[in-house]
């Protein structure tokens, strides 16, 4: 009898779980859909939206420049090392540019964005909640909605394909450094096996369309979360690890499905 | 901070953005922005293809100039067609010899183009008479070992 009731509660702990998230799904897709309706004032008034592509765009610019440099002076070097023992050393430049611009580029740019500026955003409107600031502009008659939360997910929208497109740049760039200028690769090779291989539409427009998405993903949960927070100390810093979490684990799936289906049958 | 510093930073942030999508497209993915140069459509039917794709360069002499659009079987003759999509810059007389070759010892396979002598020149809808088919390595070494064998 105790043993049965042990696995009711465990059952009904499950079922507790699942319809908690499904609901908080639906919340948040409501909120999306109000956010889309109320941007409209945000994007006339496009002063609010530049304010924010500067937080959230500028800023991020150090940490994509730098890591884009990195990954790729990384992919590089562990490129040629593992290509020189076929004696195709030549083929760096493609393996570098294929890897950012198809995955590395938006997936990593956005995880770095999403821990960078999705944070910021869920914490500053989530402060904001919990001062109060958002009650007193709705009793100005200012809608919250409108006034703070769509500006924030258009900059986030904007900058996320802009950022991905800096960090495959900069990957390319690490790795012709890495390759060429340190290694002695020659230069002519690396940039004609990169042009020769990159497609304009199954590479660099797929891995753009892909960086469109992870923006409005991390954009969405940011604002969410930051809306949704309990107005506590506590709350706050509960929503920001949400948001870093919830958008990196929704890029690496999204990542798969839009692979999935823009990879398939190609090449 | 003062309006006009912010809207100067996010315009140069946008303005290397954008820049580094062009960089994208036109130095690493090489795109030809002289738009989508006129082409002509011609067939050719191969008895066996190898590992030839889709997307494949059709190339004559070294140069590129068409590309494989779609490999289909015919289940009249039992054998595939491929169809290519040439650059109309580059014409090639009716009786042109199409042969599936592979660069290097690994590399890709691609359609490399020898011209004939004849005077009237393939047009739009066209089908390559002459062809010749993937060398596949089985085939080959089957023909090799039957060779010894008959010395």
């Amino acid at each position: 009898m105790h043993v049965s009731k042990h696995i009711v509660s465990v059952i009904q702990n499950i079922g507790h779980r699942v319809i908690e998230s499904v609901w908080r799904l639906g919340v948040g897709s409501r909120f999306f859909l109000l956010v889309l309706l109320k941007s409209g004032t945000s994007l006339r008034r496009f002063n609010l939206v530049i304010r924010e592509l500067y937080f959230t765009g500028v800023l991020s610019l150090i940490i994509i420049v730098v890591s884009g440099l990195f990954v790729g002076m990384v992919l590089g070097l562990q490129g040629y090392e593992t290509l020189q023992k076929y004696g195709s050393e030549s083929a760096v430049g493609t393996l570098v540019a294929l890897s950012l611009v198809r995955e590395l580029g938006p997936v990593v740019a956005a995880l770095l964005f999403a821990s960078r500026a999705g944070s910021a955003i869920t914490a500053e409107i989530g402060l904001m909640k919990a001062t109060e600031q958002l009650a007193a502009m709705g009793l100005m008659a200012v809608d919250p909605v409108a006034r703070v939360v769509a500006p924030r997910f258009w900059a986030g929208v904007i900058s996320m394909p802009l950022l991905a497109a800096i960090f495959s740049v900069m990957g390319v760039l690490g790795g012709y450094l890495v390759t060429v200028v340190f290694i002695g690769v020659d230069q002519g090779t690396y940039w004609s096996q990169m042009q020769s291989a990159v497609d304009f539409r199954f590479d660099i427009l797929n891995g753009f369309i892909k960086s469109c998405f992870f923006g409005v993903a991390i954009a969405a949960i940011a604002v969410f979360e930051g809306y949704d927070a309990p107005p506590t100390a506590e709350g706050v810093s509960g929503a920001t690890t949400r948001t870093v979490v919830t958008s990196s684990l929704a890029i690496l799936g999204l990542d798969f499905i839009l692979t999935a289906f823009m990879f398939r049958g190609v090449s | 901070m003062q309006r006009t510093t912010l809207d100067l930073w996010v315009g140069i942030f946008v303005i290397i953005g954008i820049a580094a999508l062009m960089i994208l497209s036109l130095k690493v993915g090489n795109l030809n922005l002289s738009g989508s140069t006129q082409s002509y459509v011609i067939t050719g039917n191969f008895e066996n293809i190898g590992g030839l794709k889709v997307r494949a360069p059709v190339k004559s002499a070294g140069v590129v100039v068409g590309r494989v659009t779609n490999i289909q079987f015919s289940t009249q003759t039992y054998d595939a067609i491929v169809t290519m999509d040439m650059d109309s810059r580059f014409l090639f007389p009716k009786d042109t010899f199409a042969s599936i070759l592979t660069s290097g010892l690994l590399g890709e396979q691609y359609i490399g183009l020898s011209a004939g002598g004849e005077g009237v020149m393939l047009k739009e809808g066209d089908k390559i008479m002459k062809t010749n088919s993937a060398m596949v390595l089985e085939e080959l070494i089957g023909r090799f070992l039957f060779d010894k064998a008959s010395e």
